[in-house]
């Protein structure tokens, strides 16, 4: 039913639904509702759905107070400043006051795209994962998307949501039982261990069928809840297959590969290599350029996937 | 405001001067200064204008206070053990091991605390977070801000007043305790502030402009702002920082975080009888 949807045409539609349900609910974008899908909801919620303008810190700290009395605030902006604009307001005014504040954030990493290097956020799941109290959720897909919304509603504490904004193919089945703080095994293998998130699940599951027909197994894992990290899915599975390529949309440093290795390095250590940004700024480009450009295409986690094999003992 | 209510609240603060003096004094260092410029505002607004109940700190549509300027956590907590909201015998917990009243105001640790605030700028914003809350729930509630001058050299600041005169917050009542003096020395000389009182105009508030050491008038702007129909209200404090006693004063900018010795602490209780 979401194929072809809009994230953000989701995202807009299922807080209509959660803001009819749960009044405590408001949403304050910085002038990119437009950009965000979220505009149409200051029609029905004149009140409980506005705009602070081109403010983010007040944004943070204005949700931290109507969180003092209540509400359960979503602020919305691009990655970048939802993110490092505004660290200091989200670790003080939010998580150390431990105020429950829904974070979204759109357009992560390359996929700011034609936005370029100023709006590209390599380095927000770090900046944001080294703050205590901190929930970062990574959706794969519309699916995965609606069905994290009400559960992350549910959930009293705060939230980071790095989501893209376009249309993402669609992985999971309609079907399909998420629960926020566990991984997802997307595919089941022996031989090496795809951890992957967001936009590089889609790579990541045409790696495994280019070393399928080389003859390798490979195990994907959507590590979809960075923080905090479904540890014993990590370390079942690393230690199942002895070897790790963590696939992310982010640096290599501070994200899902220093997640895992945190994990893997204290319980199961094994050969492991990193597909993502390789510690640079981002530019102007398409996102299948900047993937093959960034070496983070389905070939490039191939090779990833041979090299960590062939380190095995 | 009768005679009587003003010689209260007038006896009111010398003893919270006292309370600061000897919680900061015992422990032998803190935020001196500006916690005692702070004084008559905060006794106005919690033995006066505030709709609170100490022994409902919680209570549904009461009225708020967000210490923006959190290092003056110290005066807070004194008016708020003296208004009953913990046992007094707190105070002399300040800033030890495990205390519920750290150097800067912490609303997970004590009871009475509105919002937890230390990093300048973020307090005035969670305040106008609040009023718009009030506004949307329709409990009545006014929210009562204090912001340092000094504190008001971040932009933050002004993101917040922005936004909350758009928004016709006219329940926001927020004061600058106007002591014209930050860590490095006069705000004047640091980055001047001024012209304090038209920069908020200029940002849409009703601004007032009283003694901030005078209980009278301080509690005559609150309720004149209070008749504000379409504009949340500034009201400059004209305050001394370190106020009440001498030496403290005469310390001038040295005094925003100080070693206070016995002696000095015995003398400063003498100086406050």
């Amino acid at each position: 039913m979401y194929e072809n949807v809009e994230m953000r045409q989701v995202l807009g539609n299922v807080l209509e639904e959660l803001m009819d349900k749960d009044e405590r609910i408001v949403v304050i974008d910085a002038d990119l509702a437009k950009a965000n899908g979220t505009l149409n909801l200051r029609k029905k919620f004149p009140e409980r759905a506005f705009d602070i303008g081109i403010a983010e810190q007040n944004m943070a700290s204005v949700a931290a107070g109507m969180a003092a009395y209540g509400f359960i605030p979503f602020i919305c902006s691009f990655t970048p400043f939802t993110t490092r604009r505004i660290c200091d307001q989200i670790a003080i005014s939010i998580a150390y006051a431990k105020r429950n504040v829904k974070i979204i954030g759109t357009d992560p990493g390359i996929t700011a795209e034609l936005n370029g290097g100023t709006h590209m956020s390599m380095e927000d799941i770090g900046v944001i994962r080294s703050i205590p109290n901190m929930v970062i959720f990574e959706p794969v897909d519309a699916v995965q998307l609606a069905k994290a919304m009400p559960k992350i509603v549910e959930y009293d504490g705060v939230v980071y949501i790095r989501t893209l904004r376009k249309s993402s193919p669609i992985i999971f089945s309609d079907d399909y039982e998420f629960d926020l703080f566990k991984a997802d095994t997307i595919r089941e293998g022996k031989d090496v261990t795809l951890f992957a998130a967001g936009i590089m699940v889609k790579e990541a599951l045409e790696a495994a069928d280019i070393l399928k027909a080389e003859g390798i197994e490979a195990e994907i894992i959507n590590i979809h809840t960075i923080k905090p990290i479904d540890r014993e899915a990590v370390i079942t599975s690393a230690k199942k297959t002895g070897a790790v390529v963590t696939c992310e949309n982010h640096n290599v440093m501070g994200g899902l590969k220093s997640a895992v290795a945190e994990v893997l390095i204290e319980e199961c250590p094994v050969p492991l290599k990193a597909i993502g940004v390789q510690d640079h700024f981002g530019e102007v480009a398409k996102l299948d350029y900047l993937k093959k450009k960034y070496h983070m295409t389905a070939n490039d986690i191939v090779e990833a996937a041979n090299q960590v094999i062939a380190k095995k003992r | 405001m009768d005679r009587n209510e003003i010689i209260f609240l007038e006896d009111k603060s010398r003893h919270i001067r006292r309370l600061i003096v000897d919680e900061i004094g015992k422990l032998g260092v803190g935020h001196i200064g500006g916690c005692l410029s702070a004084v008559e505002g905060l006794v106005v607004l919690y033995y006066k204008a505030m709709n609170i109940d100490p022994k409902n700190p919680h209570m549904e549509g009461r009225d708020r206070f967000i210490m923006s300027k959190g290092h003056a956590g110290p005066a807070l907590y004194a008016v708020l053990a003296d208004k009953g909201y913990f046992d007094i015998s707190e105070l002399d917990t300040l800033n030890r091991p495990e205390t519920n009243l750290p150097s800067h105001c912490d609303m997970l640790k004590t009871t009475g605390v509105d919002m937890t605030a230390g990093s300048l700028g973020q307090g005035i914003s969670c305040a106008v977070g609040m009023a718009k809350a009030s506004k949307i729930k329709k409990d009545n509630a006014y929210i009562y801000c204090m912001v340092g001058d000094g504190e008001t050299q971040e932009g933050q600041v002004w993101e917040a007043a922005m936004f909350a005169s758009h928004s016709k917050l006219n329940n926001l009542i927020a004061f600058t305790d106007n002591n014209k003096m930050q860590i490095d020395g006069n705000t004047k000389e640091i980055v001047s502030v001024e012209p304090l009182a038209d920069k908020w105009a200029a940002f849409g508030w009703n601004v007032l402009s009283v003694d901030g050491h005078n209980v009278e008038e301080i509690y005559n702007a609150i309720i004149e702002a209070k008749k504000s129909t379409d504009k949340p209200s500034m009201i400059i404090l004209d305050t001394i920082k370190g106020k009440g006693v001498s030496f403290i004063e005469a310390m001038g900018a040295a005094n925003h975080s100080t070693p206070i010795s016995e002696e000095q602490r015995i003398k400063a209780l003498e100086e406050l009888k």
